[in-house]
């Protein structure tokens, strides 16, 4: 009884974890499958076609594809805008800065299908097309507050002094910059821009707003599909994405606890 | 950095010393600051706060897609939205709102063995924890279908230890299936933003010292009181911001009622999504729309006061 | 508390085992009630180990815990009368200072926690930041809070884990007199672990020694001070100077004769353990002598180093074998040896003691605190 109670968190931790892992390992088993019909709900048979042909579903690649590059343009241009405001909110006093908190933190109070909407209403009212620049355009607004999120709390925690020492040791302003304090914030700065991307790579609700019959990103593919029939390539590239994906984060923790022991 | 210079331009400058001082040095100082904010806020201001005050304006037009739409002023499109859809806009504010309590639930005791218990198992949690975000959402609520579907284990463990009689007798399910139901969007809803409970519960508890919970025991708190009196409050900030990061989403989405769901699960995302996109009745849409950010945040605001945190970001 | 007649705390051959590692072996130790003892060690030696096997912080491994007549071994931290004074202090952020005191009383239950609150925090003379958060107050200032929040309780035993380590040095020798003015005030069984043997004496009355998860000599500070009984607690408390030395014959009024390094020289037999014949002559530098006071004890050396203290003058004498011996003499106007002047040392047979050869000569000197 004693060794149940004193367990009790760690089973109801494990539970919870379960509970949300379930999903993946699913996906990644149902990629195995070869349904009889169109939807790949019931396990029929094991099967790796659909490994060997990723691609091998009409229109699914191009939707990645276009995924990809809007996710990666997005993250980019937010994280660089999102860096800098983090720089001016974590380094400077000026007059406004409550209001930019306010700014900074309100699309994140705000439910997606209202950006998505409202975006519309403007693209509308101003004549822009839909398509995959409105697609970037959205992206890039909604990722923006949460690399400033990630890189602010990064900079706060960064000692000033170090900057001084640089400076007291003949370093330029810009060298201070280069050498000292984006190696130090890097690692906020990475974590943002791997949020901002994750979220612009998994939107549907904002992209659908915005997005033409010729701009069919993935997560819009996978809805599509849904509703048509699911082909078990969507459960190939959602497994490969997985895995990529834990491969870059275990790896980028590795890299840290390296250096930090290399540091110490 | 201007402020690396700040002590060499000014060495004597006290520390109270006020805005009057313009030397050119102080001056250019006090630019830095809005030129490294101003691409980020213009993108801001251009594509979400102007934005808003378009949707609100079209909420308020009058006309249809293909001629086009004048501003009338009508305000009768508010009354006509919360009449037609009031159901689903109460529905909505109620999933997410016990989404966001069982995530609460479901998060602190997993967010309290990562940050108090786990160790050197720590980091794999959490990145346990993160994991199925980099599976897209929407394979994952598909997936979900999956584990719920009709001749499923779970479907059937369900039915054999009379589960779905319980669920039916709570009115969380219409019958013995367990797809197609209020069940089944919450269970979708609390899963998909478990992780934004999650990890702000974490960065708050895994502050916490130890020690102070076991000063409290040693203060004849039982690990009951002492939860109550000294672990609680002090992951309050956490709790606020995982809630919102759980409720705001919840509320707007549609995802989960829509593939988990039947036709009496429609949330106000939905109904949006079909107005603007299918019906394109873009007033009624707007209309909606506006009034969901209204509800929201007055909800947020609501709650964020009473709960005393005002500093969240 | 009502119930007890002897509140003494009992410790019965308890142990502590972390997987390979023993942090207590068997330990038996009472401490009686209403006294200060301390438990005084190097880290690691198992002190703090014991101190939260008392408080319930820690499940022994082996053995059993008796306050007076109740065996407290199989309750939990919070069933138990027993409060700490944490090393960091563990005040509660979010609540006032006074609520931070009253915390156990309500807890418990007591209809005047705020009143008792408010005594405790005049006993540490703290009553006008009641209101406070700790967070606003100095260090020293939270360590009085750490003290009233555990005593006002009136614990059968309070436990102090460090509780000064924090403190400057100054505030540190004030913390010490406040500490037990507060202790022979309220009268209760103060345990107090600490690595600072200057401050152990200072304050307790019953010091326990510990090295590596054992006792190695308890007893009142005088007492460990002037009759070591190993070379570590020579060397932990204080200083020694250690010359081999073999016992030549056991007659002679009370004394014993023994040969070190060629040299004949005599220590109190009573300083002698029964049945060794190869020893460490050991004595205190203050009671070594600069010149030849007449006695049997004579040794001749140069002095390498002389560092002036303030009350005293310390010189390192180097004997002729190279080993160096400490001497301070008290600045009380007798004249002072320069560095390179050769001189003698003398010290009376009574000053001396004796340990037993086969234990390291260095044991616990290495460890020794920075203001030893």
């Amino acid at each position: 009884m004693r060794w149940i109670r004193k367990h009790l968190l760690a089973f109801a931790a494990l539970a919870v974890l379960v509970y949300m892992l379930v999903p993946n390992v699913v996906v990644a088993l149902f990629s195995f499958n070869k349904p009889s019909g169109r939807y790949n709900y019931e396990w029929t048979k094991f099967s790796t076609d659909a490994w060997q042909h990723p691609c091998g579903t009409p229109g699914i690649c191009d939707s990645l594809g276009l995924s990809l590059k809007i996710g990666i343009t997005a993250s980019v241009v937010a994280t660089i805008l999102g860096t800098m405001v983090a720089f001016a909110l974590g380094r400077h006093r000026f007059r406004g800065r409550a209001s930019t908190n306010l700014l900074i933190f309100m699309p994140m109070a705000t439910p997606e299908v209202v950006m998505g909407s409202s975006l519309l209403t403007l693209f509308v009212m101003m004549g822009v097309p839909s398509g995959s620049g409105a697609i970037l355009i959205a992206h890039i607004m909604f990722c923006l507050s949460f690399v400033v999120v990630a890189v602010k709390a990064r900079v706060a925690a960064l000692d000033p002094r170090l900057e001084e020492a640089a400076a007291d040791l003949g370093a330029t302003p810009v060298q201070t910059f280069l050498r000292v304090t984006l190696p130090l914030t890097a690692p906020g700065i990475a974590a943002g821009a791997l949020l901002a991307f994750s979220l612009s790579f998994d939107d549907y609700i904002i992209t659908n707003f915005n997005a033409s019959p010729s701009s069919i990103t993935f997560p819009m593919y996978v809805w599509g599909a849904s509703t048509r029939g699911t082909p078990v390539q969507i459960n190939v590239i959602g497994t490969i994405m997985f895995l990529v994906a834990l491969v870059v984060v275990i790896g980028g923790q590795l890299l840290g606890s390296r250096r930090q022991r290399a540091a110490a | 950095m201007a402020s690396v210079h700040a002590p060499q331009v000014e060495p004597q400058a006290p520390a109270l010393s006020t805005g009057s001082a313009t030397t050119p040095a102080r001056r250019r100082r006090n630019v830095v600051p809005y030129v490294l904010l101003l691409p980020g806020m213009l993108w801001l201001v251009v594509f979400f706060v102007v934005p808003m005050i378009t949707l609100a304006s079209q909420s308020l037009q009058e006309g249809s897609v293909d001629q086009g739409y004048v501003f009338t002023g009508n305000v009768g499109v508010y009354g006509e939205a919360l009449s037609q859809y009031w159901e689903q806009l109460v529905r909505s504010i109620g999933y997410a709102a016990s989404a966001t309590v069982l995530a609460l639930l479901f998060g602190y005791p997993l967010a309290y063995f990562i940050a108090q218990k786990a160790g050197r198992w720590k980091n794999i949690l959490l990145v346990l924890v993160i994991a199925p975000f980099f599976t897209s959402f929407l394979i994952r609520t598909l997936a979900r279908q999956t584990i719920l579907s009709d001749g499923g284990w779970v479907a059937t463990a369900a039915k054999t230890t009379h589960v779905t009689d319980l669920l039916q007798l709570l009115r969380l399910t219409e019958n013995d299936r367990l797809m197609a139901s209020k069940f089944a969007v919450i269970c979708g809803l609390t899963y998909n933003f478990l992780p934004f409970m999650i990890l702000p519960l974490y960065a708050s508890l895994e502050r916490l010292d130890g020690r102070l919970v076991e000063a409290a025991g040693d203060l004849y708190a039982s690990p009951r009181e002492a939860f109550r009196h000294v672990t609680w409050p002090l992951s309050l900030p956490g709790v606020v911001a995982g809630t919102l990061l759980t409720f705001i989403p919840a509320a707007g989405d549609f995802i989960n009622s829509k593939l988990l769901g039947n036709t009496n699960t429609v949330m106000i995302g939905q109904v949006i999504d079909a107005q603007f996109l299918r019906v394109l009745n873009y007033p009624l849409a707007a209309a909606l729309s506006f009034v969901l950010l209204v509800l929201i945040v007055t909800l947020v605001a609501v709650y964020v006061r009473r709960a005393g945190t005002e500093e969240l970001v | 508390m009502a119930g007890h007649e002897s509140g003494d705390l009992r410790l019965a051959g308890i142990s502590k085992q972390f997987e390979a590692f023993t942090a207590v072996h068997p330990l038996d130790l009472t401490v009686p009630a209403g006294s200060f003892f301390a438990l005084l060690g190097p880290s690691g030696c198992g002190k703090t180990t014991t101190l939260r096997m008392v408080a319930g912080l820690e499940e022994p491994t082996g053995g059993r815990i008796l306050i007076g007549d109740k065996d407290i071994t199989d309750t939990r931290a919070y069933q138990r009368n027993v409060n700490t004074v944490f090393q960091s202090y563990a005040l509660f952020p979010h609540m006032s200072v006074v609520d931070n005191v009253s915390f156990g009383l309500k807890r418990r239950g007591d209809k005047n926690a705020d009143r008792k609150a408010k005594e405790a925090l005049e006993l540490v003379q703290l009553g006008e930041v009641a209101r406070k958060r700790p967070s606003q107050l100095s260090g020293g200032m939270q360590q009085r809070v750490a003290l009233a929040r555990a005593i006002v309780n009136r614990p059968d035993v309070l436990l102090l884990d460090e509780p000064l380590g924090a403190l400057d040095l100054k505030l540190r020798r004030q913390m010490q007199i406040e500490l037990k003015r507060i202790q022979s005030e309220v009268g209760l069984t103060f345990i107090h672990v600490t690595h600072d043997q200057e401050e152990a004496m200072t304050m307790a009355d019953t010091i326990a020694v510990m090295n590596s998860g054992r006792v190695e000599q308890l007893g009142d500070p005088a007492t460990l001070y002037e009759h070591p009984r190993s070379t570590f607690v020579a060397n932990f408390l204080g200083q020694s100077n250690l010359l081999r030395a073999t016992v030549d014959r056991g007659e002679g009024n009370g004394v014993v004769e023994v040969t070190s390094h060629g040299h004949r020289l005599e220590v109190r037999r009573d300083h002698v353990p029964a049945g060794v014949r190869d020893i460490w002559l050991g004595v205190r530098p203050e009671k070594l002598r600069l010149g030849d006071s007449g006695g049997p004890n004579r040794l001749s050396g140069q002095v390498t180093d002389v560092s002036f203290t303030g009350v005293a003058t310390q010189y390192l004498v180097r004997m002729p074998w190279g080993r160096e011996l400490v001497v301070v003499q008290q600045n009380d106007g007798s004249g002072r040896a320069r560095a390179g002047e050769t001189v003698t040392i003398s010290w009376a047979a009574e000053h001396g003691f004796a340990l037993d050869a086969s234990q390291d000569a260095d044991a616990g000197a290495q460890l020794e605190d920075d203001h030893g």
